[in-house]
């Protein structure tokens, strides 16, 4: 276990959720691909801090990354529901006006 | 070795469980997959001597994912362990892309000289955190526990099917209240 092969692995989570974030159609699907990417956000500060500089304070980033997904699910669930209620659909096609 | 064998396993696991994230057939496997993904990772960070995180990592998402489990089976109607899907749309270029970021990661990962570690680890890194979050960093903490705040008023607001405007109309003054089911006595 080196700084290498725990960033190539957090690299290989990262891209794994990018796929699902860009390709997937419905919003839980997308949630779940942002959140892969998180997961590999969170291996990567963990090395960074373990391999680099084991201070304390770099522990407080590996917080702030669990408190924008916890964010993320949290308004990614009121999104959808918001969604399905107003327009009985839960893909991201049926609400690209909300991008404009 | 012992710790180099654990972490090449835990790191296939992870990578492979989110990759059946978007294989499987059906949401409640996914969210599955990606609960199995969370914990290796969570072991992992735990193999980093980072206790507190890993295990909120793991609690976290495991109960992220009971959630999300829930949201399927009430909002979207169906049995998600049997119904197949898949829904995806410009999956060549999702590919491409993914990919291509891969590489470029790993280039980077692979070719910058990374700096050899500074100090050590504090005996109990647990303490230490919390001691960094109740002193130093507290600005840190105050400023999550406001996005926390504002995160439920928004999921709230956004997620809730009538609202005090619904009930007593936009300027608030409508009594008595404009309910599908008059409740309360004497109302």
């Amino acid at each position: 276990m080196t700084l290498r092969t725990v960033l190539l692995a957090a690299s290989a989570l990262f891209s794994v959720g990018l796929y699902g974030a860009l390709s997937q159609q419905v919003v839980v699907m997308v949630m779940m691909g942002l959140e892969l990417m998180l997961n590999g956000l969170i291996l990567a500060a963990a090395a960074f801090w373990w391999f680099l500089a084991p201070d304390p304070s770099g522990q407080v980033l590996l917080l702030i990354i669990i408190v924008a997904m916890t964010v993320e699910m949290a308004m990614g669930f009121a999104v959808a529901t918001h969604l399905h209620r107003v327009r009985r659909t839960d893909m991201t096609d049926m609400a690209a006006d909300l991008s404009r | 070795m012992l710790t180099h064998v654990v972490f090449w396993a835990l790191a296939v696991i992870a990578v492979l469980a989110g990759a059946a994230v978007f294989i499987v057939d059906s949401m409640a496997r996914a969210s599955y997959a990606l609960a199995v993904s969370f914990v290796a990772v969570g072991l992992q960070v735990l193999l980093m001597q980072q206790n507190y995180v890993g295990v909120v990592t793991i609690l976290m998402m495991v109960m992220e994912m009971a959630v999300m489990a829930v949201y399927m089976v009430m909002f979207m109607g169906m049995n998600p362990a049997l119904m197949p899907m898949s829904m995806v749309h410009d999956n060549r270029h999702a590919l491409a892309v993914s990919i291509g970021v891969f590489v470029l990661l790993a280039a980077g990962v692979l070719l910058v000289p990374w700096p050899t570690r500074r100090g050590g680890p504090p005996v109990d890194v647990t303490a230490a955190l919390g001691e960094e979050l109740m002193g130093p960093k507290m600005l840190v903490m105050t400023g999550v526990g406001a996005v926390m705040a504002a995160t439920i008023v928004a999921g709230v607001v956004l997620a809730a099917h009538r609202s005090r405007y619904d009930r007593f109309g936009d300027d608030l003054r409508r009594r008595p209240a404009d309910d599908p089911q008059p409740g309360g006595v004497g109302r």
